[in-house]
């Protein structure tokens, strides 16, 4: 196990380079160094000196990827990829273009993220299983029927749909919850609950039936018919041999995006106005801060890998079959 | 409680499907199951065994229901229980085992789990009790080591450990009657007979009476009392054990006994049964049997025959038993046709001293597939798939490849053709040598040396006509280049393996298994081979479509000279195809010679048990069946000296030390065994 893991980081080395090195050229295609020192500052009637001076005091004076002017393997080093990419992988994340400290940004923004994605993730995950079973339970009935339909609805309806129909619902027409904003502390519930109810009715139908179709290609296989032929309830089948063999998918799909639940929903939180991460990396966007953009496709990756790796060894912890192969 | 009748099924209809145009997979089905007896359901593939037997049951899929009948559990009728009722009848008073122990267990609970459950549901008794039961039905069904066992997952266990583990669960609520679904179509044979075995002690103990589900018409001659034939959702046939070998009295009866290949066979084509099996979702008028029937008459197909009983004791639907009782009207004709006139002309062109000198020289032969571990995966060890083969082939000749599952066959048959490529050892083709041959450098032999596989479906294109499937080798090694000429050759060979030319602009999956094995056949000769590897070719056919296939491969080799390596685990079809027969254990040729000299008078230990083991009809060619302990050891961590050692009924001490070198017998036969 051990050995699996250190290879597995290993190999994540290589693809952490790559995935900085996409973004890297995608972002710069679209904005050479020049165009973002003239956005900072202030787009109009600046004179190449005062460019210059931004360059060099955000470390954008030097070459893209490749440094003719440096000698051995200085021409890979002294560049903008080399420099700004480098210290990312001790999590080192430097300035913004407008001189805040990211690292110290994303300690404070990742809470509002966790504290909406975290409930929506267990609310979400035990709501569509308790479904999904209901709806097995009635297979072939007009309750699986009119559920799937309701389901695919679900599914085919915008996420944006529910964020604007639960603000409207929940903030305007009933005045329960604020439409939007956040507060520190305890207060901070009244803020959440409407993001979190969204979430939440967001994913049902893509989830549920997802795992109905766990459950019912669960229910075919032949173990199943030998439980039967044991003389057990239905319900025992159910509870105890589909749902337990079901459950192996559903945990490790869950698992891989445990890590990602840090970066929070971009969407969601920009519409609420959520100070998390997801926001955060919008508002980058919009301001052309590359220095933030690359940091959060970085830890996204980075994130992601370690959900690959929880994924596969949770594999091992609930399914007997698997042995990690070193 | 009186009656020695236990079961009892009248008239049971079972649909499945729609309501427009439902399949009757059971077409009311009568049947009587005595108290501790042994009762067989034989049937072809597709006749609906199984669904009968989920019938009794009442575990039919979803689609499934039973339309008609009454069946008696002991006066009991199951069909009006509720379904709470019936629970306490499933796996209580009935239980039944499935065919793949592979896929019939869970496999994210433990064996002692699985077994305990089907405990505590059917005894009323207090739970502590339940380990210390759980312990002794793994015990009453031989599983060593069961205190050990119970923690294991189904992975963990062998297939026979599996059907163990499934036969234990059954045994739990004490039945009076076992339903057994082709217990052992998916073991080998030596373990095959250790759970026939099995069954039958545990039913002596216990007084159950089994239904035993199966197409293997060895098996049946071994463990039944009595025995119903089936065909297209109906009874055809029943019979005591005794009376049916004797004189099987329906006509499907008899051409399944004569499609049987074995010994005594060899010189004569097998029986075939022409056409195929007629759908079920049609209404039928006549007998269903009528458009394969050798004996078919103007009345057969539009008076649909109705059930005698005879004087035998068997029971049968067959107008050519005109009365109850009454002498069958067509049965010297059917006779005559059986006996076959011997074609001679076959023994000609396989006999030993026609044989030219040999094409294929196969030395020491090894494939090694590495296993890897660590950080940075290196090679840690060696799974000895192939460890040592040796062996001539001549033209015009058949070797079979015998042995268990796992024992290498397959990597031997890829490996001499370079699919996988070999670690070490030597290929002489015709004086050349294969091994270490580029892809580029191979192409040249790959036309003379063609494969064919276990699974004919898997291994066509299904996207793909037959006439291009079959042309496509012609194509690629150049062969014949203008479109014209190639289809030309393709009709030639649909011809040659028995269809009609009009194959060729139809696709793979409108055809029936024996067809589509015709097919592969026909693509394997487009490019006109001289050594034909044939992997299992027959193992997933019924054994009148086998017979189709075994004919087949016997005519070419006559008229064409074909060289087959024949790999199987089916005794009787060696006995019927073979010249020369090398028996395998954990990639090595523990014994080899000629097919009569091995398999009249085997002289290796593990020949012997794997022999005793296949079940035979003819009762004075029973052999005692030598128990094998255990299970074949993985071939990456082979035992030291002979292999075969720790499973070895005649081992002694220095067995343990060092592989037992080759001993000639005679000149064509050799034995690596320490004490012959
Ligand atoms: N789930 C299903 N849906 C539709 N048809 C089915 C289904 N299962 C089986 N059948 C059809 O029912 C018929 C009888 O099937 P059954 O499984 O009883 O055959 P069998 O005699 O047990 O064959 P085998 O020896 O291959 O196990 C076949 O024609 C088969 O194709
Ligand atoms: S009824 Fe006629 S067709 Fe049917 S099996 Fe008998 S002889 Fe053959
Ligand atoms: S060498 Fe010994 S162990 Fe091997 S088969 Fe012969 S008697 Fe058995
Ligand atoms: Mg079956």
């Amino acid at each position: 196990m051990t050995a699996y893991i250190i290879r597995r980081l290993i190999y994540a080395i290589p693809i952490l380079i790559g995935v900085n090195l996409i973004t890297f050229v995608l972002f710069f295609v679209v904005n050479a160094p020049d165009d973002m020192a003239r956005m900072h500052l202030g787009e109009k009637r600046v004179t190449e000196e005062a460019i210059q001076t931004w360059k060099q005091e955000h470390g954008y004076d030097r070459p893209l990827l490749y440094n003719p002017d440096a000698s051995g393997l200085g021409r890979f080093t002294e560049t903008i990829f080399f420099e700004k990419s480098i210290r990312l992988f001790v999590f080192d994340f430097g300035s913004s273009d407008n001189g805040r400290d990211i690292g110290y940004d994303i300690s404070q923004r990742m809470w509002p993220s966790l504290a909406i994605a975290i409930p929506v993730l267990l609310v979400g995950l035990s709501f569509n299983i308790s479904y999904a079973l209901f709806i097995v339970f009635f297979r072939a009935t007009y309750v699986d029927i009119g559920s799937v339909v309701l389901l695919v609805a679900m599914m085919s309806i915008s996420g944006l749909f529910y964020i604007i129909g639960g603000q409207f619902l929940l903030g305007k027409l009933f005045h329960l919850v604020p439409i939007s904003g956040y507060d520190t502390g305890v207060e901070a519930w009244k803020f959440l609950i409407l993001p979190v109810i969204v979430g939440v009715i967001g994913g049902i139908g893509a989830g549920t039936r997802w795992y109905r179709t766990l459950f019912l290609e669960e229910i075919s296989k032949d173990y199943v018919r030998t439980a039967r032929a044991k003389g057990l309830s239905e319900r025992r089948v159910l509870f105890r041999h589909v749902l337990q063999n079901a459950l192996i998918p559903i945990l490790t799909g869950v698992v891989v995006v445990l890590p990602l639940l840090f970066m929070g929903s971009l969407i969601s939180e920009s519409f609420f106005g959520i100070p998390g991460l997801g926001s955060y990396t919008i508002d980058a966007i919009n301001s052309q801060d590359f220095a933030i953009v690359r940091s959060m496709v970085f830890l996204g990756a980075v994130l992601y890998i370690v959900g690959l790796i929880l994924t596969d060894i949770s594999y091992t912890l609930v399914d007997p079959r698997v042995r990690l192969q070193p | 409680m009186s009656s020695d009748v236990l079961l009892e099924v009248t008239g049971l209809t079972t649909l499945l499907g729609d309501t427009v145009r439902p399949v009757r997979v059971v077409d009311g089905i009568d049947l009587e199951i005595r108290r501790g007896e042994t009762f067989v359901l034989l049937g072809e593939s597709g006749c609906g065994k199984s669904m009968t037997a989920l019938s009794l049951m009442r575990l039919l899929p979803p689609s499934g229901r039973v339309a008609a009948g009454a069946v008696r559990l002991d006066g009991t009728d199951l069909l009006r229980l509720t379904e709470a009722e019936m629970r306490q009848v499933r796996g209580g008073r009935m239980a039944m085992i499935f065919q793949e122990p592979q896929t019939s267990l869970n496999p994210v609970m433990s064996a002692g789990d699985q077994i305990a459950e089907a405990v505590r549901v059917h005894e009323g008794g207090s739970r502590d009790r339940t380990p210390a039961r759980v312990v002794e039905l793994m015990r009453a069904v031989g599983i060593p080591d069961p205190a050990r066992r119970v923690d294991e997952y189904p992975h963990q266990l062998s297939g026979g450990m599996k059907q163990r583990i499934m036969i234990a669960m059954a045994l739990a609520g004490d039945p009076q009657l076992l339903i057994a679904d082709e217990p052992t179509t998916a073991l080998d044979v030596t373990i095959q007979a250790q759970v026939l075995r099995l069954l039958k002690d545990l039913q002596a103990k216990t007084g159950m009476a089994v239904l035993l589900i199966t197409h293997d018409l060895g098996v049946v001659a071994e463990t039944a009392d009595r025995l119903a034939v089936m065909y297209a959702g109906q009874i055809l046939e029943t019979a005591t054990t005794d009376a049916f070998f004797a004189a099987p009295a329906h006509p499907y009866s008899r051409k399944l006994m004569e499609s049987l290949p074995g010994a005594d066979k060899r010189s004569a084509r097998l029986a075939v049964i022409p056409g195929r099996v007629p759908h079920l979702d049609q209404a039928f008028v006549g007998c269903r049997f009528a458009e394969r029937c050798y004996a078919v008459m103007p009345r057969c197909r539009d008076q649909a025959p109705v059930w005698r009983d005879l004087e035998t004791g068997q029971g049968v639907r067959c107008h050519l038993w005109g009365q109850a009782g009454g002498q069958p009207e067509g049965l010297t004709r059917g006779v005559a046709d059986a006996v076959a006139a011997p074609e001679t002309a076959l023994e000609g062109a396989s006999d030993p001293e026609a044989a030219a000198a040999s094409m294929l020289q196969v030395r020491d032969l090894k494939v090694h597939f590495p296993i890897h571990d660590g950080v940075f995966r290196r090679v840690v060890g060696q799974v000895r798939a192939v460890d040592g083969l040796t062996f001539d082939l001549t033209p015009g000749r058949t070797l079979a490849l015998v042995g268990e599952s796992g024992c290498g066959k397959t990597t031997a048959g890829k490996g001499i053709l370079q699919l996988t490529t070999p670690t070490g050892g030597s290929i002489r083709y015709r004086g050349d040598e294969l091994v270490g041959l580029g892809h580029r450098r191979m192409r040249l032999f790959r036309k003379d040396l063609q494969i064919i596989f276990q699974d004919p479906y898997a291994a066509m294109n299904p996207r793909m006509l037959v006439g291009d499937l079959i042309g496509e080798g012609l194509q690629a090694l150049g062969i014949e280049r203008s479109r014209a000429g190639r289809m030309r050759r393709v009709a030639e060979l649909l011809d040659l393996v028995g269809m009609d030319s009009d194959a060729v602009d139809r696709y793979p999956h409108e055809f029936s298994g024996g067809q589509r094995q015709r097919i592969c056949i026909a693509r394997a000769l487009a490019v006109e081979p001289k050594l034909i590897v044939c992997d299992e070719p027959t193992s997933a056919l019924d054994v009148s479509v086998q017979a189709q296939i075994l004919n087949l491969l016997k005519d070419l080799q006559d008229r064409l000279g074909l060289a087959y390596l024949f790999i199987t685990h089916d005794i009787s079809v060696v006995a019927y195809l073979a010249h020369e027969v090398a028996v395998m254990y954990l990639g090595r040729v523990v014994e080899r010679g000629r097919v009569d000299e091995i398999l009249d008078d085997p002289h290796h230990p593990y020949t012997r048990a794997l022999l005793s083991a296949v079940p035979v009809i003819d009762r004075d060619k029973r052999r005692s069946v030598i128990r094998l302990e255990g299970d074949m050891p993985s071939p990456s961590n082979p035992p030291s000296g002979c292999y075969f050692h720790p499973r070895c009924p005649d081992a002694v001490a220095a067995c343990a030390l060092s592989y037992p070198e080759e001993t000639h017998l005679s000149t064509t036969r050799l034995v690596h065994c320490l004490r012959v």
